[in-house]
């Protein structure tokens, strides 16, 4: 299966956008993806960051919501498995990287604002959760989160379906992707791509660029003398003085 | 800040720093814990001061109890008179303990948290003048 995930962040608490796909392929895999777009209210913070996190080999991390949380849950979890993995001796599952992140979360009640979608492989096979601020989380084929979500799993809804091929699902992420970043604010820039199967993850970073900066097709100056004058009228203002005070300096 | 909803945290016997203060001759020891508040000692100053104070020693309750309902009351008390001992494992008074024996027995020792990467006291920009930690933790001073 192929899941995409497409988070945006924001510096301040914020819309963001996340979008996941998931598809089910020849080989089993997530497709996860992003938008590169980081807002302070409506002022744009960032306009290439990195939304897509690496927690473990074959598992990685979108997050969404306020940019310091997710970035800190992430690298928290980062290090949680690695303690882990050298601890079991056995590389990590989707499920237990989602485990201790909606138990960190819900012990902050949703005071740490980060939306999170988790994606990867396993020996279990291919997952994708979701992650809400607040601790609750949600196992689908595909899953959308932040400001562009609405935009995003419109297009999924569209038209995803089981067991798509790789190229198809990643043009279906990468459309899902684009529908968010022209359809909602919050979301912009690049779309960062991860595709992760069996094999390993490949990170594609800038994988499409749909909202690059125009052309100018012409010349906007005007010469002078362009608008020629009419009239010319004078009109000089009488002002009275009214009030007149004298201030010593201080010089000694 | 809304304090209207952190009412509902309002104990009803709460310590108050001003009617028994630590200090010696009974008065507030303004040096060592600085000034009183009443309201920071009564209401908490964010909704999640309380339950992460308390974070610790709840996770513990937790797990003893329902090692208790397992294992049977053997276990739990086993378990902290281990945990006591462990507690008293210290360095010298102005030198911060790493507590290994104590997170090894509450498993802490494989996880990181907030605690282990903000506020890292080997990091921290003051220091208690060693010799005065020392003469106070035996009382000379």
């Amino acid at each position: 299966k192929w899941s995409v995930i497409m988070p945006t962040l924001i510096r301040s608490v914020g819309t963001n956008i996340p979008r996941v796909s998931k598809f089910r392929g020849i080989s089993d895999g997530v497709i996860l993806g992003a938008d590169t777009r980081a807002t302070d209210d409506m002022v744009v913070a960032d306009k290439n960051c990195r939304k897509i996190h690496h927690i473990a080999p074959r598992i990685y991390c979108c997050g969404a919501g306020v940019a310091a949380d997710a970035e800190i849950a992430t690298q928290m979890m980062a290090s949680n498995v690695e303690l882990h993995t050298l601890n079991t001796g056995r590389p990590p599952l989707v499920a237990m990287v989602t485990r201790q992140l909606k138990q960190m979360l819900f012990r902050y009640q949703g005071h740490m604002g980060s939306s999170v979608i988790v994606g990867g492989v396993d020996v279990t096979g291919a997952h994708l959760y979701s992650v809400y601020p607040h601790g609750s989380y949600d196992k689908l084929p595909f899953l959308t989160m932040g400001s562009g979500a609405a935009a995003a799993v419109s297009v999924f809804e569209d038209r995803f379906k089981a067991n798509m091929e790789l190229d198809e699902a990643k043009r279906l992420v990468r459309d899902a992707i684009t529908a968010g970043i022209f359809c909602d604010l919050g979301s912009g820039s690049n779309v960062d791509l991860c595709v992760i199967t069996a094999a390993g993850a490949e990170y594609l970073r800038g994988y499409d660029r749909p909202a690059g900066k125009g052309k100018r097709e012409g010349q906007y100056r005007y010469k002078p003398g362009t608008t020629p004058v009419l009239t010319k009228t004078q009109t000089p203002l009488s002002l009275d003085v009214v009030y007149e005070t004298v201030q010593m300096m201080d010089t000694e | 800040m809304n304090t209207r909803g952190l009412r509902s945290q309002l104990k009803d016997s709460v310590p108050v720093a001003g009617l028994c203060p630590q200090g010696s001759y009974g008065i507030q020891d303004s040096l060592r814990s600085g000034f009183t508040s009443v309201k920071n000692e009564l209401l908490p100053s964010h909704p999640l001061e309380l339950s992460e104070k308390n974070f610790v020693l709840n996770q513990d309750k937790m797990n003893f109890s329902t090692l208790r309902n397992i294992q049977g009351l053997h276990a739990p008390l086993k378990l902290q008179m281990e945990y006591r001992a462990a507690r008293q494992i210290q360095r010298l008074p102005f030198l911060q303990s790493s507590n290994l024996a104590l997170d090894t027995l509450r498993g802490s020792d494989d996880t990181i948290g907030f605690e282990d990467i903000l506020s890292d006291p080997a990091q921290s920009e003051t220091m208690g003048e060693p010799h005065m930690m020392v003469e106070y933790k035996l009382g000379l001073l």
